[in-house]
């Protein structure tokens, strides 16, 4: 774009700049009674028609700066923010994105009709040109639009992940001195990293000499579990409590067994009662140590 | 072998041996603890000994490997090692080394290792009972 006065693309989109400068306010009115502003902005018609103008300043701008098909182009810029509450709203009516997508997709009609009926101060030529670099900007903002959604999901995904994180691994006190973790559904490397440095963290404020780690909830035992679950319990060793394994349901014993897993020396008992009840009587045990017996 | 003598103290408490590490260790003082260690289980027939590492934040491999010397030599001379108060980022570390001091015995407090050689610290204070 070297020339922009000869260039047939950028006179287009100094036309659709023209156009959508000129027309803007129509525009905005006409956009205030399509689902896509009409349905968001409920309370006032006068703000749907302000949110619309916001977007066609926008798209005005960047056809001003000859780059209707770039994501990135600054004119799109103002409006990310606005995008982002928009689809945010359609979405939790209940919206798929290609839904959102086509509501977007018909916000060009109203634009090209004006252009059509403005032919009167073009060539036919020049109509042409405008005509395509409309369309093409329209396209472009669906794409904003439809990745604006995209990347507002990926969000929601990785902060729920981090609260299941959290939520999923409390530790709980069941006696003086004795701690235990519950621990429920899939056992990846992630969680049993947090689950582990809750457990040493909830050893040292509890002062707890015993720690419970039950896998009643825990859906299957592969090696990689397994393998975590020998970390814990080694690293809980090191500190100087002592750990017990329960909840081991038969199928789950089955599958430790079948795959070869060799849990060594961790102590294990079948359900929490034992576990407590095994834990108990270790502690009273330590408690009272028998003098002149190293 | 000569080597500058260890900063760290073995403590008699009336038989079993205690050593507090503090602070950072250089692989030379850890070498010469080693020695203290050894000579003073040695020399005073004690049957226990109890390392306590509370105050450390790192512990290396190199260190680990020191202390599992010391509880192996030690328990060539009689004495069984308890090690004490690990930090909760110092066993995620060792574990995650693969170094889980599989000959060490371990305990939260010096209290809770000397019980284990069947010496009781009276509890003195408020907290008394």
């Amino acid at each position: 774009m070297t020339d922009g006065a000869t260039d047939p693309a950028a006179a287009g989109s100094e036309a659709v700049a023209d156009l959508l400068r000129r027309r803007g306010e129509q525009i905005a009115q006409r956009w205030a009674d399509l689902p896509f502003f009409q349905t968001v902005f409920t309370v006032t018609r006068d703000e749907a028609v302000e949110a619309g103008h916001a977007v066609v300043d926008s798209l005005s701008a960047v056809a001003e700066s000859g780059r209707v098909d770039d994501l990135e182009a600054v004119g799109f810029q103002p409006i990310r923010e606005q995008l982002v509450a928009m689809t945010a709203s359609r979405a939790s009516s209940g919206l798929s994105t290609a839904q959102v997508d086509r509501e977007v997709g018909a916000l060009r009609e109203a634009a090209l009709e004006l252009l059509e009926a403005d032919t009167s101060r073009l060539g036919a030529e020049e109509v042409g040109e405008a005509r395509v670099q409309l369309l093409t900007l329209f396209a472009t903002l669906r794409v904003l639009v439809v990745d604006t959604m995209l990347q507002e999901n990926q969000e929601i995904v990785l902060r729920q992940r981090q609260q299941l994180l959290e939520m999923a691994t409390p530790v709980i006190k069941l006696w003086d001195r004795l701690v235990a973790v519950p621990l429920i559904g899939m056992l990846d490397s992630a969680r049993s990293q947090v689950v582990m440095e809750n457990l040493l963290e909830a050893i040292v404020e509890h002062k707890a000499t015993i720690a419970i780690l039950d896998i009643t909830g825990v859906s299957t035992v592969d090696s990689l579990v397994a393998h975590h679950l020998m970390k814990t319990v080694a690293s809980a060793r090191l500190m100087g409590a002592e750990c017990v394994i329960s909840g081991i349901r038969p199928a789950i014993a089955q599958t430790i067994v079948q795959l070869g897993l060799d849990l060594g020396p961790v102590t294990t008992r079948a359900s929490l009662a034992d576990a407590l009840e095994w834990a108990l009587e270790r502690r009273e045990r330590k408690e009272l140590p028998t003098r002149g017996n190293p | 072998m000569t080597s500058s003598p260890s900063t760290i103290p073995v403590l008699d408490l009336g038989g079993l041996l205690l050593v507090s590490i503090q602070g950072e260790l250089p692989d030379e003082s850890a070498i010469a603890l080693q020695e203290d260690v050894t000579t003073a289980v040695a020399n005073t027939g004690s049957r226990g000994l109890i390392i306590d590492i509370s105050t450390l934040d790192m512990v290396d491999s190199f260190l680990a490997r020191v202390l599992a010397e010391v509880a192996a030599s030690s328990l060539l001379l009689a004495a069984r090692t308890v090690l004490v108060g690990m930090r909760p980022a110092v066993a995620i570390t060792l574990v995650e080394l693969g170094l889980t001091l599989p000959g060490m015995d371990t305990a939260r407090t010096v209290t809770e290792a000397a019980a284990s050689f069947g010496v009781t610290i009276e509890r003195t204070g408020r907290d008394a009972p």
